[in-house]
């Protein structure tokens, strides 16, 4: 029973770090139209940087704090430099645009860094285990991400919700003319939420890190993941992000965890080794593409904020 | 009477040399470059196939790289189980293909824009995973396959030259059916649907089946560069699905040019020949062609076809002076 | 008196709060033509939507020629013989004037599986398409790519598809729209020609055109029906007046 919880736990952190990620894709898709097949990059960057300044400062939070701002101003500049040149285009302009991006920055990272990857390793006052409930430990770690990618939710919410940014960002997302016409500075505002959405890629990439290895390409697996839960949740929803980033998580790590048991019980050895690694790994291909040929705009299609 | 274009010119002149390409390895002893060109070959093909559902059906498929491994995958595990008979593999391989483009092809064409990108994409990757997961033919490793495809006396796949001109052959064909394709009045429906999809469906067309079938004649045709593929390299592995893979095959249809079968040629070759030589100069050559990639978005949208036809445009107005 | 070759009975749409079609009911008879009117957000282009099944009614039901169409697809309203032009542009682009007429001809010459011949080259395709174009007086643009075509020369390509498909109903939505007086003028002796072997439901905001041109009026306000008769009833009708031709007359002076 507690190897249960223990994987929803997983299921809600994973799904927790795939939201960072989709809400930065749907911001940027929503508000700015466009498509950013380098927002994997960004991720990879961050884990990159936070590997690096942890190396340098020896203190963990300082690292992650350097790396958090190191990717704000990648993305800031990606965006000063490229993006602003893409907005408006076809999305297929978008997509071969930043595929070159990626390429792009996988090489420069491999530059910088070298062909293998690097480690992160956790500072030893997280690196044990908390009493959740009694007789159920959770890896402090593991725990933390929760909280804070909670937190971070929490804080998107009120940003967007509550502050006169976050109203000038739906107001974006259904009018950008009309907002440029208000006299707001429509660049200014781009900018800041390209930037946004980079922190958030940038957190995820660092806060996975001692879980998962930092290495060249660890964006391209995740960012389809990211996007499979932006076409779920509705592009330009952040709400729907959330939803369908929990949902998404909890059934990859469940479907991973007990669908090759399943099978076991119900095919031969053979076709259950074969069949269940890959069936796992399809669901949630399985289920985005269930989705869409039920509802083509994604369960909650712009408009739900 | 229309005067050759530029572009024509061109185009003719690439196919001529791709012709002669083995009579110059075989006097310059340089096999290498006879292996490197008979993948440029298969891979064009597979761009054309590309680019007829993306250049003039303007469906953006991220997930067309799945056919190659489906085609491969067909020849290498008929293979392995010990057959080898080239009429009995390729029928397969194109058979699977278009399956498999039915059915992906059905469930995603009822959605457009980025979600059609989207689910293109995670089909491919379910394609990916599966092929992946089969442990008895290789899994993650691949699968090595010991004999080339079989047909009678005198083909023999063995044999380089043969199997290049072979490649070739069906390119040109290829390109032919592309384009007879896209000037028949199917063609007409598929770029109209690409152009104004809703106008398309007011004047009467019911687009979806017409665009299914551009992606099931798509999908076999990459089909057939898969089993090629297969036979060049003696090898497939799940890698050839994956969907950067299909990101290569857009940015040699994209550089290439759309506006014409020739693009997906002068696409591949220039794509290889730049890796090729890329890579001789710095290993990492992906950092230049990244954002080589983004400036030939930016202000070379038409890719080589149309650098060619605005240069030729230009000459001709510089020869003679134009009415 | 025959059956009337339109039906449309309690047509009703709304998106979200919006109500745009509220209990529509509106006949048209075969060979007349009949103008919808109402001001701006009346919800006249909802309606030639719904009847040219773009869009799905919320309730009600629409009858061409004895048989309900409601429930009918887009393209196969085509080939029933009701045809629609777009009020905004909607034409390819890319294409030639020709090769855009050519298409709408195409649609209704049986299916378009055919993987090798030259469309181009087929005159069963090239001869209607000149045809219509003839008749709309686009002839001598037929070579040329449809987006370098003025915004008149774009409505009057407009009308030639919707002619090339040989239609027994056409629903035009504001083919005058941006048009200059002299252009007007072309268009509505146009449509008095067409008039004469079509039936036509006429959505438009020119009221000169409209009164020349209906045998029958219909108003619309905010998706409802205020009014429908023949033109001299409308004019005088007082509830129009101040609905609607009340601001026009403020507005011409």
């Amino acid at each position: 029973m507690t190897l249960f919880l223990e994987q929803c736990l997983n299921g809600l952190q994973f799904g927790l770090l795939l939201f960072l990620l989709a809400a930065g894709l749907t911001l940027v898709f929503g508000i700015m139209d466009l498509v950013n097949l380098a927002h994997g990059s960004l991720y990879m960057i961050g884990a990159y940087f936070a590997a690096t300044f942890a190396d340098w400062t020896g203190s963990f939070l300082i690292g992650a704090a350097l790396a958090l701002g190191a990717t704000l101003l990648v993305g800031m500049a990606v965006e000063v430099i490229v993006m602003r040149r893409l907005y408006g285009r076809d999305h297929l302009d978008h997509v071969l645009g930043t595929f070159g991006l990626i390429l792009f920055f996988n090489e420069a990272v491999r530059l910088i860094w070298g062909p293998e990857g690097l480690s992160l390793p956790l500072p030893s006052w997280l690196n044990t285990a908390l009493p959740i409930l009694p007789g159920f430990d959770y890896s402090a770690y593991k725990f933390s991400i929760i909280v804070v990618t909670l937190a971070v939710a929490i804080f998107l919410y009120v940003l967007v919700m509550r502050t006169r940014l976050g109203m000038l960002i739906r107001a974006g997302a259904s009018n950008r003319e009309m907002v440029g016409a208000l006299g707001v500075n429509i660049k200014l505002l781009y900018t800041l939420v390209f930037g946004l959405g980079a922190a958030l890629a940038g957190l995820a990439g660092l806060m996975q890190a001692p879980i998962l290895t930092v290495q060249i390409g660890m964006g391209e697996n995740i960012l389809i993941l990211a996007f499979v839960i932006t076409v779920i949740g509705g592009i330009g929803s952040v709400r729907g992000a959330f939803v369908a980033a929990i949902f998404v998580g909890v059934v990859d790590t469940l479907g991973r965890a007990y669908l090759p048991d399943m099978l076991d019980a119900v095919l031969s050895p053979d076709a259950a080794s074969t069949a269940g690694p890959a069936l796992s790994s399809m669901l949630i291909y399985l289920l985005m593409a269930v989705v869409l040929v039920v509802k083509p705009e994604g369960m909650f299609s712009a408009g739900g904020r | 009477m229309k005067r050759a274009s530029l572009h024509d010119i061109a185009a003719a002149a690439l196919l001529l040399a791709l012709a002669l390409l083995p009579a110059y390895t075989q006097l310059t002893g340089n096999l290498f470059l006879l292996t490197l060109f008979t993948r440029i070959v298969i891979l064009a093909l597979a761009a054309a196939s590309l680019n007829l559902i993306l250049g003039y059906g303007g469906m953006m498929s991220f997930g067309h790289a799945a056919y190659l491994g489906i085609g491969g995958y067909a020849v290498g595990i008929l293979a392995y189980e010990h057959v080898y008979s080239g009429f009995v593999q390729w029928p397969v391989a194109l058979l699977a293909s278009a399956l498999f483009a039915l059915v992906i092809g059905a469930l995603s064409l009822r959605t457009r824009g980025v979600y059609f990108i989207m689910i293109t994409l995670a089909f491919a990757q379910m394609a990916y995973y599966l092929i992946a997961g089969l442990a008895r033919y290789g899994g993650d490793d691949g699968l090595t396959i010991q004999k080339p495809s079989r047909f009678f006396a005198p083909i023999d796949l063995t044999d380089k030259t043969q199997f290049y001109y072979l490649c070739l052959v069906l390119l040109y064909a290829s390109i032919y059916l592309v384009w007879r394709l896209t000037n028949s009045r199917f063609g007409m429906v598929i770029q109209g649907a690409r152009s104004n999809d809703t106008r398309m469906r007011a004047i009467g067309f019911p687009t979806y089946r017409y665009k299914l079938a551009c992606f099931v004649i798509a999908g076999t045709l990459c089909g057939l560069a898969g089993a090629l593929l297969a036979n060049q390299a003696n090898f497939v592995s799940p890698a050839m699905l994956y969907w950067t893979r299909s990101g290569d095959l857009i940015i040699m249809v994209v550089l290439g040019g759309m506006a014409s079968p020739f693009g997906a040629v002068f696409g591949a070759v220039a794509l290889l020949v730049l890796e090729e030589a890329l890579s001789g100069i710095t290993e990492y050559w992906q950092i230049i062609l990244g954002p080589l990639l983004l400036l030939v978005v930016l202000f070379a949208r038409g890719g080589i076809d149309g650098l060619l036809h605005s240069l030729g445009r230009r000459l001709n107005l510089q020869a003679k002076a134009e009415p | 008196m025959s059956a009337p070759l339109l039906q449309v009975e309690g047509l009703a749409k709304r998106f979200g709060g919006i109500v745009a079609t509220d209990d529509l009911t509106l006949e048209v008879a075969a060979g007349e033509l009949h103008a919808v009117i109402g001001p701006n957000g009346a919800g006249k282009t909802t309606l030639i939507a719904q009847l040219a099944g773009q869009l799905k009614p919320d309730a009600g039901r629409i009858h061409f020629d004895g048989r309900d169409i409601t429930a009918l697809p887009m393209h196969r309203r085509s080939t029933l013989g009701l045809a629609r032009s777009f009020q905004i542009t909607s034409l390819f682009l890319d294409f030639s004037v020709l090769d855009n007429v050519a298409l709408a001809v195409q649609a209704h010459a049986g299916h378009s599986f055919r993987f090798w011949r030259n469309a181009r080259g087929e005159e069963e395709l090239r001869q209607p398409a000149r045809a219509a174009l003839e008749r709309v007086g686009l002839s001598a643009r037929a070579d040329r790519p449809a987006s370098a075509l003025s915004h008149g020369e774009h409505r009057q390509l407009e009308l030639a598809m919707a002619l090339a498909g040989n239609p027994r109903m056409l629903l035009l939505d504001e083919p005058m729209a941006g048009l200059g007086p002299e252009e007007s003028v072309a268009m509505v002796a146009m449509l008095r020609e067409l008039k004469k072997e079509l039936t036509i439901l006429l959505v438009e905001h020119d009221m000169e055109a409209v009164f020349a041109l209906a045998d029958r009026i219909t108003v619309l306000v905010y998706g409802r029906v205020i009014a429908s008769g023949e033109p001299s009833d409308i004019r005088a009708n007082a509830a129009v007046r101040e609905a609607y031709l009340g601001e026009q007359e403020a507005a011409h002076g």
